[in-house]
């Protein structure tokens, strides 16, 4: 296996997704003579979590047409997400977003058009508004989202290199605090990978397949998030002593059944609605005891749907839930009377297929044709990720004109973290739910300027990594392939070893134990604070186990790795739960031990490090600060 | 087992091996042909068989929940940027449906900053990013802020 070396970067993006494509994108315009490099872990045509395309942008304000502006957002998703949310990173993003769209659409993505509102006035890129889903989404004819996306990073890029796992990020020998590039290797040859870089810019992705699946069969590969999402973000921030946020916010969906076809364009376009086995609607019964647990600000039964504050994502979970438990399950989705509509029908047809084709194979593999019968829902597994209805990620700085006079959100360079001349976009950066694949883009833009100004300060001179650090984290890296070569001599065959374990018996005892001790699908969602203390035992014993990972061949070494990567996770997941003592989200996870909503000690993010020599993590609270009217 | 590959079909030129998100689409070594190494980790997502220049990969929705006897299959075409869908029942009925995939000649409307002017200092002290603000708005305004909005950011417990 050889070593190869790119050095002399100036922004290096780890994981071109949709954050990492708007980094790259955008640290050409601001650095024409930077040495802007790419490693991504598949092909970047089709990777990350829009690798198979999108129906709708689900993040989009449409200031132009005087629809929103970026505090209307910011309070939607602040009610969305309880309150826990940087409304200052929020505010920012929320304000830039629709430029992203707009270029989109002059790149060739296919934006529907609205008939209705084709008298708007004509802008530099074509006629009318868009056709809305929502108040926040707009729908698009999306199949080819991210190979329209990649090619403006690859014009812009240096260099992009595929089927690169990045595993670790390197840090200057001097300041330790300080980044200088990252490491991994090619999955298809096995070549080491040095990237040796003033600036990273984390675009890798959230985590799927941490929690045990529903689907634990070939099905498992059917999760919501892709199972490419490895929690690489996360693991290769928290690895580096980054400060994370919101880790404890993971999301459980409410979904089409196996195949968790998305719900958005049914409930909001196609204006289907649920009901329980025996025909009944059955939210509604649940919200006065929940608007006990969360308290009437979070849920007002009485008032709620006379004000425009829609039901948060969690409490409609709650109400799922309780009612399956009740024993009128399973719960249906109503399609049958849109569906009538022939061009609702094909609508309800065309999202699947341009974003979740395995919905459309199980439907039409079980003879579900919705325009008869009314499919299933199903709660899911808990997914890890910070850009959907969640907002777990990294603790970074906000901009200086929203977020400079508050120094707990502030700290030079707009969504740097706590690691200088780390920044991050999309899973990557915590407290900003609600981003999506448009929000995502535009925080890579963002964290591209900030880096481009960071290096233009001088304050990445003089990094240095010494030759140890590289040699030492090549070892490491290829060490299961050894491990497996030695063991396996000891046995006749199969995969029972003594001496190691393969990668997906130790992702399955992963989720297991995740699913049974912090929360997960078979135990409702719930969890406590004995249960957390007894997860955290486990998964230290797992890390012991996980240095006697072993791998057969290149493609387990990969396997391996994200393994890794999903404990490193799931390790500050179960410390954030265990810290903040309460039910903030009913419907996502419940701590049995404080099943209420505490605003009186928790009204607060919480943050975690984890010390890199000690692996000790420090927990903190962080305040909470809210966009209000000035008057 | 999510996707497979038609023996008679692929002449194991590697495209999907080249594109799968997962890394599961291999050659195997002894029918030089591909083959989906790890059906639990496939999304389905059909990257490799829009990929796939001889239709030899089609999709066997996962065991855990799909009965077998359907099919879904896929022409992606990127001359005339459309996708067509074939969507087939268990019980023989068909659902066909036809969208765009893209507006413009592949990769003819995306700009390269090394051919643009440089921003200026101003600009490079500003909030703003490329082509701001006027890809945001279409009147003379520029971006929002707390102040053009009135806003404050205040630590405490509000909703």
């Amino acid at each position: 296996m050889k070593t190869i070396v790119e050095d002399n970067i100036d922004i290096l993006v780890v994981g071109a997704g949709l954050g990492g494509t708007g980094a790259a994108y955008e640290a050409r315009y601001w650095g024409r003579d930077k040495k802007v490099v790419i490693a991504e872990k598949a092909n970047i045509d089709r990777s990350g979590a829009v690798a198979q395309g999108l129906y709708a942008i689900n993040c989009y304000m449409g200031t132009r047409w005087g629809e929103n502006n970026p505090e209307d957002h910011v309070r939607y998703a602040r009610m969305d997400l309880m309150g826990m949310v940087r409304e200052d990173l929020a505010f920012d993003m929320a304000r830039h977003v629709d430029s992203a769209v707009h270029k989109f659409e002059e790149w060739g993505l296919p934006l529907m058009k609205d008939p209705k509102r084709a008298d708007l006035p004509e802008g530099d890129i074509g006629k009318g508004a868009y056709m809305r889903e929502g108040r926040w989404q707009i729908m698009i004819h999306g199949e080819s989202y991210k190979p329209i996306v990649a090619e403006a990073a690859k014009v812009n890029a240096d260099k992009t290199f595929n089927r690169i796992m990045v595993t670790h990020l390197l840090t200057d020998d001097a300041q330790d605090n300080r980044i200088a590039g990252a490491v991994g290797f090619n999955v298809r040859t096995g070549n080491y990978h040095v990237f040796k870089s003033k600036t990273v810019i984390c675009g890798a992705g959230g985590a799927s397949n941490i929690f045990k699946p529903r689907s634990v069969g070939e099905g498992a590969g059917r999760v919501w998030y892709a199972p490419w999402s490895s929690g690489s973000a996360y693991a290769l921030m928290i690895e580096a002593g980054a400060k994370m946020t919101q880790m404890e916010n993971r999301i459980v969906l409410a979904r089409f059944k196996d195949g968790y076809g998305p719900v958005g364009a049914y409930f909001l376009h196609l204006h289907t609605y649920t009901q329980n086995a025996y025909g009944d609607e059955y939210e509604s019964k649940w919200f006065p005891a929940l608007e006990k647990m969360v308290g009437k600000a979070y849920l007002d039964t009485k008032n709620q749907h006379f004000s425009h504050k829609p039901i948060p994502t969690c409490l409609r979970n709650h109400a799922f839930i309780s009612e399956v438990a009740a024993g009128r399950g399973p719960i249906h989705m109503v399609t049958v009377e849109a569906f009538q509509d022939p061009h609702l029908e094909e609508v309800g047809w065309e999202n699947f297929l341009g974003m979740t084709v395995g919905q459309a194979v199980l439907w039409a593999a079980t003879d579900i044709d919705p325009k008869y019968i009314n499919p299933e829902l199903t709660t899911s597994e808990p997914y890890v990720m910070g850009s959907h209805a969640t907002g777990c990620g990294a603790w970074c700085s906000g901009p200086k004109d929203i977020s400079g006079d508050i120094p707990e959100y502030y700290w030079g360079y707009n969504r740097m973290m706590t690691v200088d001349g780390l920044f991050g976009a999309g899973d990557a950066v915590g407290g900003t739910p609600h981003a999506f694949s448009s929000g995502s883009f535009t925080e890579g833009r963002l964290s591209a300027k900030a880096a481009c100004k960071y290096i233009d300060d001088g304050k990445a001179e003089g990094i240095n990594v010494s030759e140890k650090q590289i040699a030492d984290r090549k070892e490491e890296i290829f060490r299961p392939l050894e491990t497996y070569t030695v063991g396996r001599n000891e046995i006749v065959g199969g995969t029972v070893s003594p001496s190691y374990i393969l990668p997906f018996p130790g992702l399955q005892r992963l989720q297991k134990l995740m699913d049974e001790y912090a929360g997960g699908v078979t135990v409702q969602y719930m969890t406590n604070d004995k249960l957390l203390n007894m997860g955290l035992h486990k998964i230290k014993i797992l890390e012991e186990d996980l240095e006697k990972i072993g791998a057969e061949d290149i493609h387990q070494l990969l396997r391996a790795w994200e393994l890794k990567h999903r404990h490193r996770t799931s390790e500050c997941v179960i410390q954030h739960t265990l810290f903040r003592e309460e039910t903030r989200w009913p419907g996502y996870y419940y701590r049995g031990d404080k099943m209420k909503l505490d605003d009186k000690n928790w009204h607060v993010l919480t943050t975690s490090q984890r010390n890199r020599n000690t692996g000790e993590y420090t927990m903190e609270k962080q305040p909470l600060y809210h966009l209000i009217d000035e008057k | 087992m999510p996707t497979f590959v038609y023996m008679t079909r692929c002449d194991g030129c590697g495209h999907c091996v080249d594109i799968c998100p997962s890394d599961i689409m291999h050659i195997d070594k002894k029918y030089r042909r591909a083959l989906n190494i790890e059906p639990n980790m496939c999304w389905e997502c059909y990257s490799c068989v829009k990929a796939c220049p001889q239709n030899a990969i089609d999709v066997r929705g996962y065991a855990d929940f799909a009965p077998l006897g359907h099919s879904v299959r896929v022409i992606r075409d990127e001359e005339k940027g459309t996708i067509a869908w074939k969507v087939k029942f268990r019980d023989g009925r068909e659902k066909n449906f036809l969208s765009p995939i893209t507006t413009k000649p592949w990769g003819s409307a995306i700009p390269d900053f090394r051919n643009e002017a440089e921003p200026s200092q101003e600009m490079r002290d500003s909030e703003l990013l490329s082509f701001e603000p006027e890809s945001i708005r279409l009147d003379d305004g520029g971006l929002h802020t707390l102040e053009s909005n009135g806003l404050k950011l205040k630590e405490g417990v509000y909703y």
